[in-house]
């Protein structure tokens, strides 16, 4: 590790910490301190939560559309998982993509009848060569809109970024009010403390606005943005 | 020393800003960001008690800041990472350019980061023979000028699309001359299929980090053009650079910042890009980075701590101040000379790299206030920039003729019946003088002012002699 004592110096670390508490008029050690930071970090209190997102399911999934429609995303919503290959074929059919689609190994995508969709389906991490990928959300957020995806087999990050089109499933009942709900399954799934490798969320297309404050979908990132909400 | 600074020539950088007709032209989008903003904290009613909380969460950070960064250490590590630490910017950048070498890297991509541009990194990788190629628009659209960026958030706001297209004509020889450059979809096209190829090819990745979570270990940045993540998930190994207070205790914290930044930032509810990012790939992982190493840097923040300038540890580098500041709308950001422009880099710059290089940018201010009302985490900015005047002058760094005027009115203030005579008969000679138009556009010793604006005449008499002549003197 750089920065490690050298010779008999005093390490980088050493001499930051160091600075950090002469500059706090701390020595580390003190108890009430250490209390009050352990104690913050095991319950993680909210903080201030808007209001937007909340509410039982039915407003959340219509607070969840209107604020994903703001950003640019387009959305469609089917009543059952066996309906998501076909209007994911519309989605791409309407947008005269080709007929290939790239997925993980998600077992709710694995299920879905692709086969009466004329789709060539592709598995695995895009090398950067695919138009088209669909991936199941970990949660969505009412309050701005937001899909929140985890790294994995299942649904590879790559999906995320490389294809022109992403396309994402939300479950009906994956729909959370906020942020924060997403941080309960989070550690529900992975344990306190721990995390997936990445977790994205996703609110739109990609984008930039670095050209005269022009306003452009499709900066390196998807150029659209299509989800699905099932179930 | 870090980027090279031109900040002790402020006064002549600010000078040629004034009059470039071309910048002059580029600043005017700026003011975008005022109306976006102000649109996003009406739509939200909780906007204000983020805000305190907001600065809620950063204080008591700060405080508890060497046992955040323990325990952020500790779970870096645990989840496969390392973390490393570097006391200055030389100390950094030796640090990313030996990890890079250890991993045989040729090319690096890089996302956005100021504290990147804070060291010199690309510079100093260039200097190492490694490529460093900046994916975001802007960035990239400046290091092919070899410009610093000119505002924290939109780093080429200063540039025009015309310069843009000269730039990648120069940069781009191999597509055809021909081709139509005239308009942004064609430049961003071309930006985002030249990049692809960059992307695929990176050996290593660097990022900056909006956010170091000490619950997780987890790194955050926020980007709307997906730049930061196609930097980390596809080159081998992804290196965040890092200043010491991007630490916040928990997820739910992060939040809490997160809600206020894209808000005063660019107005958006939310950037595109929100990326949790913990540890190298997993096992079973089929993409992602196979190491992952954070640089923590101090660079004189841990000395900010318990003093007056503490308060701007609380930055989360939204823009806002600079976006709302008539100086800043004036000049633009390079004039500041330094990497952080705007009120918030006339406060941070002296403290970073010294008040005898950098005491100028404080003066560089109206103080009308808008900065501190728009500062998501109420940073007092006005106030600190009041102090590092303060310093300059006890200092002796501010110039002659304004401290022997300051000394000349210092000689009147204390002689009440004295200044009340001369600034009686100041008022009345120039309310005579300034009769015609009640403002004069040239007035003598103030050049400087009635170059770019003019100055108003007085009332006949002074403000303390009405007072008395309505008979509100101070009982």
């Amino acid at each position: 590790m750089a920065g490690e004592k050298r010779g008999g110096e005093v390490s980088a670390r050493e001499a930051i910490f160091a600075n950090v508490r002469r500059s706090l008029g701390v020595t580390g050690a003190e108890e009430p301190r250490r209390f009050e930071s352990e104690a913050r970090l095991a319950k993680a209190p909210p903080g201030v939560v808007p209001k937007r997102g909340q509410g039982g399911a039915e407003a959340r999934i219509a607070t969840f559309k209107a604020e994903a429609e703001r950003a640019a995303a387009t959305l469609a919503e089917v009543a059952a998982l066996a309906e998501v290959p076909g209007e994911v074929a519309r989605f791409l059919r309407e947008n005269n993509a080709p007929a290939t689609l790239r997925m993980g190994t998600d077992q709710r995508l694995a299920t879905m009848p692709w086969s009466v969709t004329p789709l060539d389906i592709l598995h695995g991490p895009s090398d950067g060569h695919d138009l088209n990928a669909v991936s199941v959300a970990f949660a969505a957020i009412a309050e701005t809109g937001t899909v929140a995806l985890v790294s994995g087999a299942d649904n590879p990050t790559t999906l995320n970024f490389l294809p022109d089109n992403q396309i994402v499933v939300v479950l009906r009942s994956d729909v959370v009010a906020d942020y924060e709900s997403v941080f309960v399954r989070l550690r529900e799934t992975y344990g306190k403390g721990g995390a997936p490798r990445t977790v994205n969320f996703i609110t739109g297309p990609s984008r930039s606005a670095d050209i005269e404050q022009t306003l452009l979908l499709g900066a390196h990132g998807p150029r659209r943005l299509h989800i699905v909400i099932a179930g | 020393m870090s980027a090279v600074a031109t900040t002790s020539k402020f006064k002549e950088n600010a000078h040629d800003a004034l009059t470039d007709a071309r910048l002059q032209g580029a600043l005017v989008h700026a003011r975008n960001f005022t109306v976006r903003r102000a649109a996003a904290a009406e739509r939200l009613p909780e906007f204000e008690a983020l805000r305190d909380n907001a600065r809620a969460v950063k204080d008591h950070t700060l405080a508890h800041l060497d046992l955040y960064l323990e325990a952020y250490e500790r779970k870096v590590v645990e989840s496969g990472g390392q973390v490393h630490y570097a006391q200055d910017a030389e100390e950094a950048r030796r640090i990313i350019i030996e990890l890079c070498r250890s991993l045989g890297a040729k090319s690096v991509t890089k996302g956005k980061s100021m504290v990147s541009e804070e060291i010199g990194l690309n510079q100093a990788l260039e200097a190492a023979g490694i490529e460093a190629v900046e994916t975001d628009l802007g960035e990239y659209i400046i290091q092919l000028r070899g410009e610093a960026p000119s505002h924290i958030i939109a780093p080429a706001i200063h540039v025009t699309k015309q310069d843009v297209e000269q730039d990648f004509r120069k940069a781009h020889r191999d597509l055809p001359a021909t081709r139509d450059l005239s308009e942004p979809e064609q430049l961003l096209a071309e930006a985002r299929s030249v990049l692809r190829a960059r992307f695929l090819a990176a050996d290593v990745g660097v990022t900056g980090a909006n956010f170091l979570v000490a619950e997780t270990g987890t790194s955050i940045i926020v980007t709307n053009e997906g730049n930061g993540d196609l930097t980390q998930i596809l080159p081998k190994a992804h290196i965040v650079i890092a200043s010491i207070e991007k630490i916040v205790p928990t997820l739910e914290d992060a939040a809490q910042l997160l809600r206020v930044l894209a808000r005063s930032a660019t107005g958006q509810d939310a950037s595109v890009y929100t990326t949790l990012s913990t540890g190298p790939r997993r096992p079973g992982d089929p993409d992602g980075p196979s190491a992952y190493h954070v640089v923590i840097l101090d660079n004189g923040r841990s000395s900010m701590l318990g003093g007056e300038f503490e308060d701007m540890l609380r930055c989360i580098r939204c823009g806002a101040c600079m976006n709302h500041c008539p100086v800043y709308q004036a000049i633009g950001g390079h004039a500041y000379g330094w990497v952080y422009p705007g009120p918030m880099g006339a406060v941070l710059t002296p403290s970073l790299i010294g008040v005898a290089e950098g005491g100028q940018l404080p003066n560089a201010s109206s103080f009308c206030g808008r900065c501190e009302e728009v500062c998501p985490v109420r940073i007092p900015l006005p106030k600190m920039m009041r102090h590092w005047r303060e310093r300059e002058f006890e200092r002796h760094l501010s110039p002659a003729p304004f401290r022997y005027g300051l000394g000349l009115w210092a000689f009147f203030a204390r002689r009440p019946t004295l200044y009340r005579f001369a600034t009686d008969l100041a008022a009345r000679a120039m309310h005579l003088a300034g009769r015609g138009k009640g403002r004069f556009s040239w007035a003598p010793l103030a050049g400087g002012w009635t170059q770019y604006r003019d100055l108003a005449a007085p009332e006949k008499t002074t403000f303390q002699s009405q007072w008395r002549a309505k008979s509100g003197a101070v009982k």
